[in-house]
């Protein structure tokens, strides 16, 4: 029997792409870890948060808390919602001690898809075939906020058949950046096509990231301008055979 | 945020050349930091990052003793200190000590600080000559416009602009070749500096141990402006302070990296009071401005006075790709970039435009590159925050407040969030697999309106994971 996961899918992923947490639990399970779905997630808090809505955040933040209790290790495929819960939930409920002990517990279970994989689970070949010229996107919080480089890219150069051509500049934003993205879109936007003339000069077919928001903006600006360029979460990468 | 932020950007976004030319400049700077930096040139530039860090907390959290002692050794020196709480206390002492000492020419060298204060326009208001001696603030000031970079101000000029704008101004002839336009510069700006009766500069740092002013530059023109004439003013912001000249050695090393790429400046001056008996150059009298200007309304917030640490290399503003897109003019200010979206609000409050901390895809880049390490998008956060709570007070923007109760109380209901989902689902048009470019009339408002914009909409899926999780 291997051991347990939660699975923290979330919201977005849920609701747009269910795909990708298939693909996640797929992969999990290969490695032999039994996997659970608790029912009653639904967001991170995020949105309130980066918004600048604090005692919205704090309350959907304590739902999370409270689904994800009895959980010991819970796997998200997303660095922005699990730098949300493992950077951003202590600023939240500084003032109050008790949640904050809550949350520090929590801060040490909760762990993005490819790091789980490569520092948990301690595998970089996860036995994945993928027969193509991809790029990988950083997202901002994922290589900021949670110091992720390597993790996906050592995964990714097991996966057999695939090759990684890095796109330059590789480390600048999409243009996502949450309410940003309709708050300011004509901005967003341009930074949007800085990003896909990058994913071009690759050459790659497909563009993939450990993040569905990006990959979102990103999909949303190459169909825009007519690019049968496709993205993918790493997740479902990892889960071809 | 106001028509009139929203409309800059749209601008700035519209003008292709313009465009082109912040991102080359910017990015060109970019990279020489980038280089300037790396392991093999400064290997200790993460533990600089820390001192200089520590030493910024502890002068901003001292402040009153550093200001302090800094006053006395300069004063120990024949110079002295003038506290000036706003731009009209800054402009009176200038124009109160020309009246007195019947100077009519002043030249000066570049200074964020005085820019933040409209002081040449306050010069010449009263009929002072206020020339610029910086080659970018130069052009800049025949352009009648306000710096675009604190640290390249005329970054989105192109030469031919530059050309342009010396033949308008000067009645020059034409000429687009960047060194003979900087030669027509010189001989203006040398005539001015033998004329001048008032050099006024501004200061990189301020030396509490020795009462000095620390001026870095590139062009000479800040020594110029410091020696030549018989007055020097020196205005700088109190947070400027730093406890020892042996702070330098951090602050030096990462100043002109971050800034321009450069190990160090072509210049950098040290100066303490007037020229003394047996010296044969220098001023003869020697003033150091100290401005508040809003900088003591950040003091008691632990966590948002760190945006006080800003050294003013312009790092975050090469490396933030809304920079890099909206420029500098677009900003309500004259501080731009990351560094001017947090300190903007806080100096002017955070009415003066509440859009402007949202203005970021909080990617964290700015706070990556920060040689003092200030942590500016948990700043960026923390001011939307306060942004939040001032319209909840003034009973603004009630819709998005509604909006978001009602997004933390589906989130917090499950059975209701799966409900809702399905019936946006139902609502959304499936697109057929394919990304979505429209949507009909009636749901092309707000944030759907605004993504659609720019972007394609992902189709809805048949089943949402939790539905599929279940039939697994």
């Amino acid at each position: 029997m291997g051991k347990q996961v939660s699975l923290f899918v979330t919201c977005m992923v849920d609701q747009l792409f269910p795909n990708v947490g298939i693909a996640m639990a797929d992969v999990l399970e290969r490695l032999g870890y039994r996997v659970d779905f608790p029912e009653s997630q639904t967001c991170c808090g995020q949105p309130a948060f980066n918004s600048g809505y604090r005692a919205e955040a704090r309350t959907v933040a304590r739902h999370f808390l409270e689904t994800f209790a009895a959980s010991e290790q819970i796997v998200v495929p997303s660095g922005s919602c699990t730098s949300m819960i493992t950077h951003h939930y202590a600023d939240l409920f500084q003032k109050e001690p008790e949640t904050l002990a809550l949350v520090h517990a929590m801060e040490k279970k909760v762990f993005e898809f490819a790091t789980f994989l490569t520092e948990i689970a301690g595998v970089e070949d996860v036995g994945a075939r993928f027969e193509e010229v991809i790029t990988f996107h950083d997202g901002c919080h994922a290589l900021r906020e949670l110091g992720i480089k390597s993790a996906p890219r050592r995964l990714l150069s097991h996966v057999k058949g695939l090759e990684l051509r890095e796109m330059s500049p590789a480390e600048e934003c999409c243009g996502f950046g949450g309410t940003f993205s309709v708050k300011f879109a004509e901005l967003s936007g341009a930074m949007a096509r800085t990003k896909v003339d990058a994913i071009l000069g690759t050459g790659a077919k497909t563009v993939v990231s450990l993040d569905p928001s990006c990959l979102m903006q990103i999909q949303g600006a190459l169909s825009r301008a007519g690019h049968s360029i496709r993205t993918m979460h790493l997740a479902e990468v990892l889960a071809s055979r | 945020m106001s028509v009139e932020f929203d409309q800059k950007i749209h601008t700035t976004l519209e003008d292709a050349n313009l465009q082109l030319a912040i991102y080359t400049a910017t990015g060109r700077l970019k990279q020489k930091r980038v280089e300037a930096v790396a392991a093999d040139s400064l290997p200790d530039y993460q533990e600089l990052r820390t001192q200089a860090n520590a030493i910024k907390k502890h002068a901003i959290e001292n402040l009153d003793h550093y200001l302090e002692e800094f006053e006395r050794n300069v004063e120990a020196r024949g110079g002295k200190v003038i506290y000036c709480k706003d731009a009209t206390e800054v402009s009176d002492f200038v124009l109160d000590l020309a009246k007195e000492r019947g100077s009519k020419l002043i030249v000066k060298s570049k200074s964020m600080t005085t820019e933040e204060v409209d002081l040449n326009e306050r010069l010449e208001h009263h009929g002072l000559e206020s020339v610029e001696t910086d080659l970018g603030e130069y052009i800049l000031q025949l352009a009648h416009e306000k710096p675009y970079h604190i640290v390249a101000p005329a970054l989105h000029k192109t030469r031919y602009d530059v050309a342009e704008i010396f033949t308008r101004e000067l009645h020059v002839p034409n000429e687009t070749e960047p060194e003979k336009i900087t030669l027509t510069a010189r001989a203006v700006l040398r005539e001015k500096f033998l004329h001048a009766d008032i050099g006024i500069s501004g200061a990189n740092f301020l030396v509490a141990d020795s009462g000095a002013v620390t001026i870095i530059e590139n062009e000479g023109n800040a020594r110029l402006t410091t020696t030549a004439p018989k007055i020097h003013i020196a205005i700088a912001g109190i947070e400027k302070v730093i406890p020892r000249a042996q702070d330098l050695a951090v602050f030096l090393k990462l100043l002109a990296r971050s800034a321009t790429g450069q190990n160090l400046s072509v210049y950098a001056s040290f100066l303490s009071g007037p020229r003394r008996p047996g010296e044969i150059d220098g001023p003869e009298e020697f003033y150091v401005v100290l401005l508040d200007n809003g900088r003591t309304k950040l003091l008691p917030d632990r966590s948002k006075r760190q945006s006080l640490y800003c050294i003013r290399c312009g790092a975050c503003l090469n490396t933030c790709p809304v920079y890099r897109k909206i420029g500098g003019h677009s900003f309500p200010w004259v501080y731009s970039g990351p560094i001017g979206a947090i300190i903007t609000p806080q100096f002017m409050g955070v009415s003066h435009e509440p859009g402007l901390p949202f203005a970021s895809s909080l990617c964290g880049a700015c706070g990556e590159v920060c040689p003092v390490k200030i942590d500016i998008p948990k700043v960026l956060l923390d001011l939307r925050s306060d942004v939040k709570k001032s319209e909840a007070r003034e009973g603004l923007n009630r819709l998005e407040l509604f909006a978001f109760r009602i997004f933390a109380w589906v989130m917090t209901h499950p059975q209701a969030y799966e409900i809702g989902g399905k019936i946006a689902a139902s609502l959304a048009p499936s697109g057929e697999g394919k990304w979505i470019s429209s949507v009909p009339a009636f749901m092309r408002i707000g944030p759907l309106k605004a993504w659609l914009s720019v972007r394609d909409l992902p189709p809805s899926p048949p089943k949402s994971f939790r539905e599929l999780w279940r039939r697994r």
